[in-house]
């Protein structure tokens, strides 16, 4: 084991692939973000920063980074906390008493929207929001309601529909890796503090959640991550609109590209996303760092 | 399993006669919350076994008058299914595989080999797993043109063997820097070298953290939509997912049509759930080393 250098030939293939499949079209994307291109066989004209100036004063984009608040309340905030609620009265109140079976079965019900392809969560839920045959105004038709909402055609209203679904697709996701994390928690923790007379709140605010803090961490780390790239619901349910209402970061990239075909600023938009999405994750992970030293 | 006598089961009884109405109230909450969350899959279910006439005149939420297997026929018809099916096996197989042993290797070099620069090397993989996707097709799009892997499943598995295994070297060299030192001074001794060390030692150690890779490698990869949407236009080289979404452009289907459709898609996925549910739920937690 002495010869270091030897170790280099293991990671060459990974370093190879790095470079030809993250690398270098990252470079390239931020270079063609400097020029005015159609695509194809269309001349590159040099623009310098002005396709990040008219960036900058292009309303639809500050409208996406808007939405993209409005991903992290759906895919982040609200099934975190939903999520931890679950996990607690699954693992600790039903899987206790009434089994484990029950508790697992219903982890796993949770679960199932997390293993379904974005393709066809996305078909069910337009269908099932549809304003003339969705199941959810037909059966708002049926209990009386003569006039239901057109949930993804009304622009006040598409942006919250598209969160309904978010939270749905969202919740398995912090529902097992709590009860995961609930598993190791020392079970002596609990048995004093029911001594000192705490009721089982107090054992949540005071036990559970301190103690599964790395967990929840994680989750907020990946799913904040993965909210400000969100995209498939957004092109599948509602094209980004109506009225532009539901446009998000990634969505927006993708509409320059390959609809508007205009590269170079398409180009700006996923730089942009992406230093944006690097900031906000080495933001958490030092302050990460920083809350575990302190600790 | 008779006995009534032993302690535990006596235990499990005496708690059963005390539940208390509350206990059975949360139970119930939690059963509704499970139902409002398999709502839109008993819908899929319920809509993809009636006729495009019964659908029209009883609507979505309606039980079907008859059950039939238009729907399935029709989406059969409209999309190559099989060889949609083997297109996502094929891709997702070779990537599981593939980006869980290239995980191996370069985690190998890292956790084990401790090479200069491994932190380097940790923060910037863990930088491509969070790059989005957005910032990398255009070129994709481009190089898989000129190196004729375009409308092919190759450029896909290429793509996502190298996107997989940079998460499954972050994960796995924290794994493996936990292999105790002893295990591999002795090997050392024995005269094994590197590469029998990592197949011999390290391999069987990390088998159920490999195979938890495997699986979500392949459930991911099944699943992804931006980079095969763009690189996979061509009908002979669609995946499973990308074929419904394709079809759906189109406005002049019937709503069952797409159900069927939907629930062929997602059969695969679910089937492939059960099977390794156990080594999933171990999984999501193994998401979760540092």
């Amino acid at each position: 084991m002495r010869n270091k250098r030897g170790w280099w030939l293991y990671l060459l293939p990974i370093l190879i692939g790095f470079t030809a499949i993250v690398l270098i079209p990252f470079v390239v994307n931020v270079v063609f973000s400097f020029f005015r291109w159609k695509g194809g066989m269309a001349p590159f004209r040099w623009e310098g920063l002005g396709n990040y100036d008219a960036l900058l004063h292009d309303e639809n984009f500050w409208m996406s980074f808007r939405n993209s608040i409005f991903m992290i309340i759906a895919i982040v905030v609200i099934p975190t906390m939903i999520g931890i609620l679950l996990a607690a009265v699954l693992y600790d109140y039903i899987g206790k008493r009434f089994g484990s079976r029950i508790a697992a079965f219903l982890r796993a019900t949770y679960y199932l929207p997390q293993i379904l392809p974005i393709a066809v969560a996305g078909f069910i839920w337009s269908w099932v929001l549809d304003s003339g045959n969705g199941s959810i105004n037909t059966f708002l038709q049926k209990v009386g309601v003569a006039d239901p909402p057109d949930w993804l055609g009304n622009p006040d209203l598409a942006l919250y529909s598209v969160m309904l679904m978010l939270v749905w697709l969202q919740i398995g996701y912090p529902v097992v890796i709590f009860i995961a994390a609930l598993s190791r928690v020392d079970p002596e923790l609990y048995e004093a503090a029911e001594l000192d007379g705490a009721g089982w709140w107090r054992q949540f605010a005071a036990i559970t959640i301190p103690q599964i803090r790395p967990e929840l961490f994680i989750v907020v780390l990946t799913a904040t991550v993965g909210a400000l790239k969100v995209f498939a619901p957004i092109l599948i349910l509602t094209g980004g609109g109506p009225e532009g209402s539901t446009v998000v970061p990634s969505y927006y990239a993708y509409r320059n590209f390959f609809e508007l075909s205009q590269v170079g600023y398409g180009s700006t938009i996923a730089t942009v996303m992406s230093l944006v999405i690097f900031a906000v994750a080495a933001v958490m992970l030092i302050w990460q760092r920083r809350s575990e030293r302190s600790a | 399993m008779s006995a009534p006598t032993a302690p535990p089961a006596a235990a499990a009884r005496q708690n059963r006669v005390s539940r208390t109405p509350m206990q059975w109230l949360v139970l119930g909450l939690c059963a509704v919350f499970a139902v409002v969350m398999l709502a839109p899959f008993l819908l899929l279910v319920l809509n993809a076994f009636k006729s495009g006439a019964d659908y029209s005149s009883g609507g979505p939420v309606a039980w079907p008058k008859s059950f039939t297997l238009d729907a399935f026929r029709d989406y059969m018809s409209m999309v190559d299914f099989p060889r949609a099916l083997w297109n996502s096996i094929l891709i997702s197989t070779v990537v599981a595989f593939a980006g869980t042993g290239l995980a191996l290797i370069s985690a190998y070099a890292i956790g084990i080999g401790r090479v200069k620069g491994s932190a380097v090397i940790l923060a910037v993989l863990l930088l491509a797993t969070m790059v989005p996707h957005e910032a990398l097709i255009y070129p994709l799009f481009y190089g898989a043109q000129e190196t004729g892997t375009f409308n092919t499943v190759w450029s896909v598995i290429i793509i996502f063997t190298v996107l997989q295994a940079a998460f499954g070297t972050y994960l796995l060299s924290s794994v493996m820097s936990t292999v105790p030192k002893e295990l591999l001074d002795a090997a050392g001794i024995d005269g094994a070298g590197r590469w029998t060390i990592l197949w011999k030692i390290i391999l069987p150690v990390l088998r159920p953290t490999l195979s938890v890779l495997v699986v979500f490698f392949f459930i991911w990869t099944w699943n992804e939509f931006y980079i095969p949407v763009v690189l996979l236009s061509d009908a002979s080289s669609q995946t499973v997912p990308i074929a419904l979404s394709t079809l759906r452009g189109q406005h002049s289907i019937d709503i069952t049509t797409l159900n069927a459709g939907s629930l062929l898609s997602l059969l695969p996925t679910l089937v492939f759930f059960l099977i390794f549910q156990r080594t999933l739920s171990h999984g999501v937690t193994a998401g979760s080393i540092k």
